[in-house]
């Protein structure tokens, strides 16, 4: 709402000197304050540009980290790995998000009867999120095909359960602090109604936990997209192990940051996305907006 | 009285940690009757609602829902819940839902009430408690005056038999609690059988056919709430009588 505004129906209303005198005070400050940053940014900027460019060795880091011509040629095979890493990182979200939420629904479950199931997912989680990914990698890719049995899936495949198994866990985690953030009060309100411990979960619970918890889901996502990389360890190139190839054609490090950069920009959306859904929920059921 | 009562609760006993709640309690509410329970914090009231509810479960004695045994671990609780409302002190209404989710979630999932029709029937009941036009606000963005409203309407929705209401005035502010008041004394009108845990004597006063004082996990004195909440026959319900008055809630 702009301060200036004077609503229509209230003629009769005149700002006090007072309130003119505050909002005068307000936008000074505003002015400065702005003032005051644009400065510090610069000084700060101009401090680190003269630092860095001014170095004794910039031209050589400049050559050897940023040249537009390596840049350029190792783009396509970057590109082409990057695309991997991108098919398996859907891949491996969506199976590690199905694997995460199954396992904490099992956890969550109450009665002796459940034991089993409790017992094995809890074990599961302990399990996995001790193991190191690569061990878990090496295992899958490497001593699975060495069984020989017939109708062994490819080494990509391989990769990826081992992706998703190590990343369920850890998301069976963040998914089962969700759950166990929901008021026990609101089960109480559904099982009142006559909703299953199955219906209370899917159509009170669950909702409400993953919108809790949905930055934290997309952290380990994040994590995700950079260890889908890991799967070149067992021969598929990925975009980093493609840079580190040209890097090594073209004795330049100029790949690796190409490959970075284009890495940021793939989390970008993922980010924002989730950001604006999280906001959305928040703006429409909270009575003060955003907070 | 021919006819069963709505609800026969026989020789409940409940204990948490090995301290006894309820002590063998006796209670039946006959069909269209209002009981008001009363009595201090901890004598039980609320327990008694959750063991109806079967949302705790006794450890002796039997609850009767239109004298069938409910208490029976055999008997599938997610059935007698859908026949029973249930309305909580902190509203607990579902705030990632609108209201009118909140309100026809019972309806279609549990008693597979045709969608348009569920809607049409919530509609229906948010009118009659003048909260239609809020229909599709979540609920934090009401007062809660009308999500308490609304709570009692998500009850009302599946037409339960018996309505139990857990201090359902307690977190209000004074001004808002007429109004909730105002829509339970609409359902005693129109013969809704309840059962009311409440602090509130002058309502329980408006709207009991019977108040039954509880203390110790038993009901220690009943009547009409001319009788009880006036000429108290029990120096206990005296005594705790006196201390509302003192504290000038009555």
């Amino acid at each position: 709402m702009s301060t200036t505004e004077t609503p229509a129906h209230e003629d009769e209303y005149r700002p006090s000197a007072l309130a003119v005198a505050r909002r005068g005070y307000r936008r000074r400050q505003t002015v400065r304050s702005v003032l005051l940053a644009a400065l510090s940014t610069a000084v700060l900027g101009t401090v680190l540009a003269v630092a860095v460019t001014g170095s004794p060795g910039w031209e050589t880091v400049r050559g050897s980290f940023l040249s537009l011509s390596v840049a350029r040629s190792s783009l396509p095979a970057i590109l082409e790995g990057l695309w991997l890493n991108a098919r398996l990182l859907g891949a491996c979200a969506a199976g590690a998000l199905l694997l995460g939420l199954a396992t904490a629904v099992l956890r969550s479950l109450r009665g002796p009867v459940a034991f089993p199931l409790r017992a094995l997912a809890a074990s599961y989680t302990y399990a996995f999120r001790g193991a190191p990914l690569i061990i878990v990698l090496y295992v899958l890719v490497f001593g699975v095909p060495g069984l020989r049995l017939t109708g062994t899936p490819s080494v990509l495949v391989l990769g990826g359960i081992a992706l998703v198994i190590t990343y369920g866990a850890y998301l069976a985690e963040v998914f089962r602090a969700g759950i166990e953030s929901v008021h026990p009060s609101q089960r109480a309100a559904a099982r009142s109604l006559g909703l299953t411990h199955r219906q209370t979960m899917r159509h009170v619970v669950l909702p409400q936990a993953v919108r809790r918890v949905a930055p934290a889901l997309l952290n380990d996502l994040v994590a995700l997209q950079k260890d889908v990389g890991l799967i070149s360890l067992a021969g598929p190139i990925d975009a980093i192990r493609a840079a580190q190839i040209s890097s090594i054609d073209s004795f330049n490090y100029t790949p690796y940051l190409v490959a970075g950069v284009l890495f940021i920009l793939m989390a970008a959306p993922l980010i924002a996305v989730t950001d604006w859904v999280t906001l959305r929920a928040a703006r429409r059921q909270n009575a003060e907006g955003t907070t | 009285m021919t006819a069963d009562p709505v609800l026969s609760c026989q020789a409940v006993r409940k204990t948490f940690h090995g301290r006894p709640v309820l002590h063998g309690l006796d209670l039946d509410v006959a069909e269209h009757e209002v009981v008001v329970l009363i009595g201090a914090s901890g004598s039980g009231k609320s327990t008694l609602l959750r063991c109806v509810n079967l949302l705790e479960t006794v450890d002796d004695g039997a609850i009767l829902l239109d004298g069938e045994e409910i208490t029976d671990p055999r008997h599938d609780a997610d059935r007698v819940r859908a026949r029973i409302g249930m309305v909580f002190q902190s509203y607990n209404l579902f705030p990632h839902l609108t209201v009118l989710d909140n309100v026809t979630l019972a309806p279609v999932r549990v008693h597979r009430v045709h969608k348009a029709e569920a809607r049409r029937r919530a509609l229906e009941l948010l009118d009659r408690v003048g909260l239609a036009d809020r229909a599709g606000e979540y609920p934090d963005r009401l007062s809660g005056g009308q999500q308490q409203r609304v709570a009692i309407v998500r009850a009302l929705a599946s037409s339960p038999r018996l309505i139990l209401l857990d201090e359902v005035t307690s977190a209000l502010d004074p001004e808002l609690v007429g109004e909730v008041l105002a829509l339970i004394a609409e359902l005693k009108r129109e013969g809704t059988t309840m059962l009311i845990a409440t602090h509130e004597m002058g309502f329980a006063r408006q709207v009991a056919d019977r108040v039954c004082f509880l203390d110790g996990g038993r009901i220690v004195e009943q009547g009409p709430p001319s009788r009880v909440l006036s000429e108290p026959s029990q120096p206990r319900t005296r005594q705790f009588l006196q201390r509302i008055v003192e504290a000038g809630r009555l």
